[in-house]
């Protein structure tokens, strides 16, 4: 842009329109001057533009806060060596029944690259069928790409005896 | 390094012929040349819709049950959202006043004399489909106006002769105004009337370009009888007021934007009472009043049948008037256009005004 605008000096075309006096060097710097002026005009309203643009795309935290617990169904349906998603907030999570009888539950987001887990009950792991990562029962990688274990969540049975619903929480 | 660029592009793809195009061009110097700045205010406009309209899809939800919400979440939770939907909305409006007066000032100019008959129909075209943005774009933050003032506005389609009761469903996707209508309009108006707009705008710019500004037919006389017609470059003079001028635009739209936010109102309710006093945007007022002045039956017709016929037939008169304008086709005056565009401005301004205020 400001090459062309200088360059245009030379076309001798608004000669007439727009006095000369004080001769070519001063007129140059005085080009040179109105070039600038313009220019950081234009980058400022590129930035001026720019900057709630580039603020929009970010998007906003979800206000959503963080769950503190939720219900995962009854404890006497769940029977032992199997484990049942539920959703834990927005995320899900998974309760389970060891063989013996104890009730346990996860974080059922994969560590590695957040696919969702499922219980394998011949070998009584937690499973992630994206790149066959295994967790034990406690929530420790056996094998497979996981780099964490599962988030571990406290279980707690809350209502009348044979009746009680697993109540799930943050520790 | 802008030039070292520029030679790079060069030596692959020959530009020489744009920029013999570009350093050649020039544009006309009268009395009549600041009409000249309304389309370029106009397409400046269409260029902000553009850009906060993708943005805006960014957050948006087109569906009955989200997309209030979304406009809500979008005004008040994103940074900044407020300022991208005041922009979008207050623009429509700015952008189709601003189309008129392009419209009315090239009626008024005759500019739309031979050659320029595709530039003119390009031109209402793209009017007409301002006016569908703005009709289609109302109902997506699916407010209790918005959502009213669509199923007037699909009931006056339906009022169309034979085809009328298709046309409803066609538009509401159904009998009613629902969540169908929204994906409708939603569709409209991201997607298909884009697409047309854009192949219309550059067929109306290469136009343009292509056959340079017109000049007033008086002028236009003189300098057929020898009188040298004054002009100035294209680039970079012509170019830097048209930039003068978008920039006038946009303190406008800023600081309408910033000062008087448009308001988001009630989500709608489909079985909640009309609120009183509703409306439509104020580029449809004149239409609505008229036909809320017509009487239920003109010679044995249905009022509101009269009604659209009638803007229908307005409609075709205005896309016809390059070829109907013989006289100025000719080079001479045409008072009898003059007088036409003169009573059909008057006729629009004063039935906006009493559709404003009138109960």
């Amino acid at each position: 842009m400001s090459n062309a605008m200088i360059g245009r000096r030379n076309s001798g075309d608004d000669s007439g329109r727009y006095p000369d006096p004080a001769g070519s060097s001063s007129a140059f710097d005085r080009r040179l001057f109105l070039d600038s002026i313009l220019s950081i005009g234009f980058v400022s309203t590129a930035a001026a533009i720019a900057y709630p643009i580039s603020r929009y795309l970010v998007p906003p935290a979800t206000g959503e806060p963080a769950t503190a617990s939720a219900v995962a169904g009854a404890a006497s349906a769940l029977k032992p060596n199997s484990g049942v998603l539920f959703k834990f907030g927005s995320r899900p999570a998974i309760v389970v029944k060891t063989i013996d009888g104890e009730i346990r539950a996860f974080s059922a987001v994969c560590t590695h690259l957040d696919c969702t887990v499922q219980f394998k009950t011949d070998t009584s792991q937690l499973w992630c069928a994206c790149h066959n990562g295994t967790y034990d029962l406690g929530g420790n990688v056996v094998s497979g790409p996981p780099p964490r274990s599962l988030e571990r969540f406290v279980v707690n049975l809350r209502g009348e005896p044979g009746q009680e619903e697993i109540v799930v929480s943050r520790g | 390094m802008m030039k070292r660029t520029l030679d790079w592009v060069d030596e692959r793809v020959d530009l020489s012929g744009l920029r013999e195009f570009i350093a050649h061009k020039r544009v006309p110097i009268h009395t009549q040349e600041i009409w000249y700045y309304l389309g370029g205010m106009t397409l400046f406009l269409f260029g902000v819709q553009v850009v906060t309209g993708i943005l805006l899809l960014l957050y948006y939800r087109p569906s009955a049950t989200e997309a209030y919400e979304s406009v809500q979440f979008i005004v008040s939770q994103v940074e900044f959202g407020w300022l991208i939907r005041n922009m979008h909305s207050w623009s429509a409006n700015l952008l189709v006043g601003l189309a008129f007066a392009h419209f009315i000032s090239v009626f008024l100019l005759k500019s739309y004399r031979k050659p320029r008959e595709l530039t003119w129909l390009s031109g209402i075209l793209l009017l007409f489909l301002m006016l569908g943005f703005g009709f289609s774009g109302y109902l997506l933050p699916w407010n209790e106006l918005s959502f009213f003032a669509t199923k007037v506005g699909t009931g006056i389609a339906g009022s169309v002769p034979l085809i009328g009761k298709f046309l409803l469903r066609l538009l509401r996707g159904g009998d009613d105004v629902t969540g169908a209508t929204l994906s409708r309009f939603y569709a409209v108006h991201v997607a298909m009337l884009p697409a047309l707009a854009t192949v219309l705008v550059v067929v109306h710019l290469l136009l343009v370009q292509r056959q340079g500004m017109s000049v007033p037919l008086k002028l236009e006389r003189r300098v057929k009888e020898g009188q040298p017609l004054k002009e100035m470059k294209f680039f970079p003079n012509y170019v830097l007021r048209d930039v003068l001028a978008w920039y006038v635009v946009l303190a406008v739209l800023a600081a309408l934007a910033a000062f008087y936010p448009w308001e988001l109102g009630h989500k709608a309710d489909p079985f909640a009472p009309v609120p009183a006093g509703i409306r439509p945007e104020w580029y449809f007022l004149a239409m609505f009043h008229t036909l809320k002045l017509l009487p239920s039956h003109i010679l044995g017709i249905e009022g509101e049948h009269v009604g659209v016929i009638a803007f229908g037939l307005l409609g075709a008169f205005l896309v016809m008037v390059p070829f109907l304008d013989r006289r100025a086709s000719r080079g001479e005056r045409s008072p009898i256009f003059t007088a036409i565009a003169i009573l059909g401005l008057a006729y629009l301004i004063v039935f906006t005004i009493i559709g404003r205020y009138a109960n």
